[in-house]
């Protein structure tokens, strides 16, 4: 990458700076795509080595636990796609609000290209929640109250990509599913709280609360590892798809011929 | 200005009562269904009977909101509406409140029947009536968004149902457990008040994005 | 290696949970980075033709 992301010309003299530049420099979509593609391949492996290390930790060295033996050991990939698919989703209806607000078309591309992702991550944390629950619980699926608000948030998920894909015109899309994430953002503590309240009136809290502070630290190092690599992929991940849009976008422009050369 | 455009809403309705007929029409045959496919068993009927009125409700108003903006954005009404009234909301609030008296209020008037038809004892049908008058508004106003986002697709059917129902699932919850906490005795008040909780908080936040939908959709 | 690989018993779930999450996680950086080298060559080969 022979040219740097930002040309020496083109930087602000110290004194002008305000702080907001570095806000609406993002906005503008070659900035963005020069720093994203700086920074995709750097997160990316930097993900790909702490999941390593995360999960070699969590599976050979974090000690079986007392009671679930070592089924438990499903939590290092579980916990941290459920956490993940919640602030995809929660970034994902910044991002639109950002858009809405401020007109950005980097903001939209931004949330757009959230969404497969978050919904990848609920998959995922709804797959393993299930096959944990079998040695625990004996079934594939508990109503347990996590697992069911995660199936509402793949829900929304499929409800965002559904409205994505049926609305052509590139514009309305984006700003349509901007208000679609910012109604589904509010309604997702509702429905946590209302999820949670149905379960304990049917079940009563019976699940064993397993990622609270009190397992032991050899247990809880592997499960931050494994979250910051979550992190990290996510970031990377959403670098390669925001450019893809901004390229499909901006196409006839003139930083996509000089990128398209580089 | 809110009167006036729900009076003009009643009187295009008056003019052709299919829109109205049909989701009541579909309401009950789902409702049929139940006994038919599970046990005409009075025992278990009272005690699914609270879902199964509210899922049926649920269905009838989305069944009902696909038209809801319709024929007025393709024929240009809206444009007139939004040109004319200057605060959107307005606009949205009365084109949601016209919807619920079309479709949401003969479905409570028809829960009476249904009642009876699930064998649901006479004591239970105040808590029915009410979390139903809670209820419905809050579904017409949230499926209102799903049906202004939609507005400007052609086969929009299927796709309002997958945006609209995940966010219907706290009205369907605190409904159905505020029928079925009356069928065992106890006391339904919390989850009423719940329900009228959710119902002001759509009140408020509903026609804002069912604006900003209409307002995408329209340039 | 034996103990390893059942895990106490659970070692289906867990195993089959791994490989899961890691295919769709692979999968899913994947797809973005052929998509992108894919529209690349096509832009480039659309300037071409154009010039």
């Amino acid at each position: 990458m022979t040219s740097q992301y930002t040309k020496s010309k083109d930087r602000l003299p110290r004194r002008t700076r305000n702080s907001w530049v570095w806000f609406h420099r993002f906005g503008s979509p070659s900035y963005f795509y020069r720093m994203a593609s700086r920074w995709g391949p750097r997160t990316g492996w930097c993900a790909f080595i702490l999941m390593i290390i995360g999960l070699y930790m969590g599976l050979f060295i974090a000690p079986p636990d007392y009671q679930m033996g070592d089924s438990y050991r499903i939590i290092y990939i579980h916990v941290p796609t459920a956490w993940m698919s919640l602030s995809v989703y929660v970034l994902m209806a910044i991002s639109a609000a950002i858009g809405l607000i401020w007109r950005m078309k980097v903001a939209f591309c931004v949330s757009r290209s959230c969404a497969p992702i978050g919904a990848a991550f609920t998959f995922c944390a709804l797959i393993t929640g299930s096959l944990w629950g079998k040695p625990t619980w004996g079934t594939y699926w508990i109503w347990d109250a996590r697992l069911t608000s995660e199936l509402v948030l793949f829900f929304l998920f499929m409800g965002y990509m559904a409205l994505d894909r049926a609305i052509l015109d590139r514009k309305t899309a984006s700003q349509a599913t901007a208000v679609l994430s910012l109604v589904g953002l509010v309604n997702i503590p509702i429905i946590h709280y209302s999820v949670e309240w149905w379960n304990t009136l049917h079940q009563g809290s019976t699940v064993i609360r397993m990622d609270g502070p009190s397992i032991d630290t050899r247990m809880l190092v592997p499960l931050l590892i494994t979250t910051v690599s979550m992190n990290l992929y996510f970031v990377s991940v959403l670098f390669y798809r925001v450019r893809c849009e901004l390229l499909d976008l901006e196409r006839r422009t003139q930083w996509v011929k000089e990128v398209i050369h580089d | 200005m809110l009167i006036t455009i729900i009076q003009r809403d009643l009187k295009c309705v008056s003019q052709n009562l299919s829109g109205t007929i049909q989701p009541l029409g579909f309401f009950i045959i789902i409702v049929s269904l139940f006994p038919l496919s599970v046990t005409p068993e009075s025992e278990i009927l009272q005690r699914i009977a609270p879902g199964v009125i509210w899922i049926s409700a649920l269905l009838a108003t989305l069944l009902a909101l696909d038209t809801l903006f319709k024929e007025d954005f393709n024929d240009g009404t809206i444009d007139q509406m939004f040109i004319a009234i200057d605060s959107l909301y307005v606009v949205a609030l009365a084109r949601i409140i016209s919807h619920w008296l079309i479709s949401g209020l003969p479905l409570i008037i028809m829960c009476l029947i249904i009642a009876m038809m699930l064998h649901v004892p006479v004591h239970t049908i105040d808590a029915l009536i009410v979390s139903l008058l809670l209820g419905t508004p809050t579904l017409s106003m949230v499926g209102s968004i799903g049906a202004a986002l939609t507005v400007g697709l052609r086969y929009s059917g299927v796709l309002l149902t997958m945006i609209t129902l995940p966010l219907y699932i706290p009205v369907l919850i605190f409904g159905t457990s505020c029928i079925s906490s009356d069928l065992i005795g106890l006391n339904w008040h919390g989850q009423a008040y719940l329900l009228g909780a959710i119902l002001v908080l759509s009140i408020t936040l509903a026609p804002f994005a069912t604006a900003a939908a209409l307002r995408i959709n329209l340039n | 290696m034996t103990d390893l690989i059942n895990m106490g018993g659970h070692g289906f779930y867990i195993w089959t949970s791994y490989a899961v999450v890691i295919a769709v996680l692979v999968f899913g950086i994947v797809i973005p980075i052929r998509h992108h080298k894919h529209l690349i060559n096509e832009i480039a080969k659309h300037h071409k033709s154009s010039k």
